[in-house]
């Protein structure tokens, strides 16, 4: 005679969601498929399930900015995004700027200015730039402020970065 | 040979008496006006490449085959004790490996056993209470979530003064106080100090808690390969983090092995090992996979350490022409749950202005919230608020200019030690201070009216909501350099060379310097150095990256580590090139002697040897008895 007792609790699922389902993600020009659980952030799936882990995830809660990337061209916070929206899309993370070992003219700038310290911020802080300057190529301070009121930098390296900046425009200014 | 020393060393307030091993020549100080090549330069950070294109790896970037990630429970409540856990059906959750709590894992004291890693007893709202172990962290959030706590809520108490009630109840068994007893400090004749004061001034002046906020979370990745432990720290102190392992685990030091490549800002906080890292051990050792475990914002802020708060009650007095006779600080930090030293409150009372009859003491009081850690400059900062205000008061009360009176009370002499500072640039910081004012005067000049009595004005061109006024504050801080440090300068044969030492990279630059000093002192450009640290394995021990330290500390290291290189490598290429050993120097890479034709490329001759390798030792020097060096940084005026 089975009792109550014996059997086990049943399992509440709910919680679990609808499980994970594949996705086309185009980063840096690549098109990578993974199998992501809706839930899943589109931070989490570039550093889990891509494996870039250079965009990094500081705040988690659309409050930072270490996480930016360029999605179709226009900049998010990839803690905001869920993967699931993202299918099909072009994503742009700091891993995409350097060309055949050679650096972006902001990244030159940014080591040049000393625009870091540890260096935790500084991917987001320069696809910030980069938005800024694809749109601005010749911004005044103010407006590089503005562009980059969405990174914290907790190191307190702001000045440089701005530095960096302007000067990074001088030198895509110079290569046109 | 290795000499053994006693050394008295002095660390954020708190000085220390420890036996240290010296080897290596002791060299003496390059002269200000020396000719350098390296040290002095303006140069690039040598990992600038690596942090500006994503390639940098920091503790949270680690992802190892199989790894499994950790989710840690923390307590809803301040103080309260764990009648019943069942971690059932959030084990039955597919993904889930375990869930570690204090009833499968071993009693391990933690904080001098002011808590365990996972105790009974939870003493604030974040303190551990179990930890899901799973494959990703999206089950380790559903499997929290599955965990059924039934507590014994106990009185709590969160503000530190009320802690010190005799009612109040107990954070800890031996009582709220730490230690249980005050830190008291005196010089001089208080009573008679305030008798002969004209002015007396006097105040309450609280400050509140301050969270760290790094960018990178506390966090560690564990592994085990056999019966030896791996760990990624996000850590100011990778030696630090191997004893404290090796110790609460029971492992000898050869078994455990801690690296810290980069790290996304301490501040302080990462000084020491976290109970996260100890969980993410028994989690990997349980599971037999790597285990990571990183901290997510909101615990970030609730369980990472702080700068507590502080209540602190301040007289001064003062001659009429303003010469300080006494100055009385009685000071109540809130030490959180745990705490095992006291940040210094009245390390500025003490030491900023020459003043003969002093007393401070403080109480560090244990309270139901998380814990204080180190946190730039501790209690400095808190302390400096106080001091600085009411020294401002006093000059209004006097009627005279706050830097006239900062500068009749200035003092050449460390106040606690009477021993002369080494460099002080605090005078030197409050005349570019008053002449970026457009107070362009001497100093001494008592005519910088105005200062900090005006009535603050609107400020131009910021609306009406602001108002400008202007004041001055400074703030003392020692940093200081001591042994015990360690470093190796290996130069490979072709002519380049490696630095390893157990130091670490906290984002101030550490590699950069290091490389700089070894490229000077080995005669080496630059570009051939460098630097391998962050590795307990690798590198021989270096002290913890905090204090302001780790240049005075480690810099010396790798100069002699350096130079002992250079002396083998001029050794080995007189006898090679056959020409006498004092005719040869070694500057850019490039052997030099009268009774070469040419310059010879370092490079070349190591090619000669194969693979023979230089490996040059060095270490930190004693401090010599009488300086100690001291940095003052002004505070810009608002």
């Amino acid at each position: 005679m089975a009792t109550k007792a014996a059997r086990p609790k049943k399992l509440k699922l709910a919680v679990r969601g609808p499980g994970k389902r594949p996705i086309r993600l185009i980063v840096n020009g690549e098109t990578r498929e993974v199998l992501v659980e809706s839930r899943r952030t589109l931070l989490d799936a570039l550093r889990k399930d891509v494996g870039l882990t250079g965009t990094k995830k500081a705040c988690d809660e659309g409050t930072c900015g270490a996480c930016t990337v360029l999605l179709d061209g226009k900049p998010i916070y990839a803690c905001m995004a869920l993967a699931i929206e993202c299918d099909g899309k072009s994503i742009e993370t700091i891993e995409g700027l350097a060309r055949d070992g050679q650096l972006h003219p902001i990244q030159q700038t940014f080591i040049e200015e000393d625009a870091l310290q540890c260096g935790f911020c500084t991917p987001g802080q320069i696809i910030s730039v980069k938005v800024l300057l694809d749109s601005n190529p010749r911004p005044t301070l103010k407006e590089v402020k503005d562009a980059l009121s969405g990174n914290l930098c907790r190191c307190g390296a702001y000045p440089k970065i701005f530095t960096a900046a302007l000067r990074a425009a001088e030198l895509l200014g110079q290569e046109k | 040979m290795p000499k053994v020393i006693k050394t008295k060393t002095e660390f954020e307030g708190h000085v220390f008496e420890e036996y240290v091993v010296i080897e290596g020549e002791g060299l003496t100080s390059w002269e200000p006006q020396a000719e350098l090549k390296s040290v002095g330069k303006p140069t690039q950070r040598i990992d600038g490449p690596e942090r500006v294109t994503g390639k940098a790896m920091y503790t949270f970037d680690v992802q190892l085959p199989g790894m499994l990630y950790g989710k840690i429970l923390r307590s809803p409540h301040p103080h309260a004790k764990i009648k019943k856990i069942d971690t059932r059906r959030a084990e039955r959750l597919p993904g889930v490996r375990a869930v570690l709590n204090h009833k499968n894992t071993a009693r391990i004291p933690f904080r001098q056993s002011q808590t365990l890693i996972f105790d009974e007893i939870v003493r604030y709202v974040g303190d551990e209470v179990a930890c899901v172990i799973a494959d990703d962290e999206e089950i380790c959030e559903d499997a929290l979530e599955l965990i059924e706590v039934g507590y014994e809520l106990l009185p709590f108490v969160i503000d530190p003064e009320e802690a010190l009630q005799p009612d109040a109840p107990k954070v800890q068994p031996s009582g709220n106080l730490l230690n249980e007893k005050t830190e008291l400090y005196e010089r001089g004749d208080l009573q008679q100090g305030f008798a002969q004061a004209d002015v007396i001034v006097d105040g309450t002046f609280r400050t509140q808690c301050a969270l760290h906020n790094c960018m990178e979370t506390h966090g560690s990745v564990a592994f085990w390969e056999g019966d030896a432990l791996t760990v990624w720290d996000s850590t100011q102190h990778i030696f630090g983090v191997r004893a404290g392992l090796a110790q609460l685990l029971g492992l000898t030091l050869h078994k455990v092995r801690v690296i810290k490549k980069y790290m996304g800002g301490g501040f302080g906080s990462k000084n020491g090992l976290g109970k996260y890292t100890i969980i993410a051990a028994l989690g990997a050792k349980m599971t037999g996979r790597p285990v990571k475990i990183m901290l997510d914002r909101h615990e970030e802020n609730l369980a990472a350490g702080n700068r507590p708060s502080s209540v602190q009650r301040l007289k001064i007095g003062a001659t009429r022409d303003g010469v300080l006779t006494a100055l009385e600080l009685k000071a109540i930090v809130s030490a959180g749950a745990f705490c095992t030293w006291p940040p210094s409150v009245g390390g500025p009372a003490r030491q900023l202005y020459a003043c003969p009859n002093l007393k401070t003491e403080q109480y560090t009081v244990f309270t139901n919230t998380g814990q204080l850690s180190a946190f730039r400059a501790p209690g400095y900062v808190e302390g400096t608020f106080a001091l600085e205000s009411l020294i401002d008061e006093l000059a209004r009360k006097l009627g005279m200019n706050p830097l006239e009176l900062r500068l009749k009370n200035y003092t050449e002499l460390d106040q606690t030690s009477g021993r002369p500072y080494s460099t002080k640039g605090l005078r030197e910081a409050y005349e570019r201070g008053a002449k970026l004012f457009g107070r362009n005067l001497p100093p001494q000049s008592p005519s910088l009216k105005g200062m900090g009595s005006a009535p603050p004005t609107l400020g131009e061109g910021v609306g009406e909501r602001f108002l400008r006024g202007f004041d001055m504050a400074s703030q003392i801080w020692s940093g200081n350099g001591f042994p015990p440090a360690y470093a190796l300068a290996k130069v490979n044969p072709d002519g380049t060379a490696t630095v390893i030492s157990g130091t670490q990279d906290i984002g101030t630059g550490t590699k950069t310097v290091l490389a700089q000093i070894a490229a000077e002192e080995l005669g080496f450009p630059i570009e051939k150095i460098s630097v391998e640290i962050g590795d307990t394995e690798t590198g021989p021990y270096a002290p913890l990256s905090a204090g302001s330290m780790t240049v005075a500390s480690v810099g010396p290291a790798v100069r002699v580590a350096a130079y002992e290189a250079r002396q083998q490598l001029l050794d080995v290429a007189a006898q090679l090139l056959e020409v006498p050993r004092e005719s040869l120097t070694l500057s850019d890479g490039l052997f030099v002697s009268p009774a070469l034709k040419e310059p010879v490329a370092a490079k070349d001759v190591l090619a000669k040897l194969e693979n023979f390798m230089i490996i040059g030792h060095g270490a930190r020097g004693p401090i010599p008895k009488t300086s100690r060096s001291i940095r003052l940084e002004p505070n810009s005026p608002t």
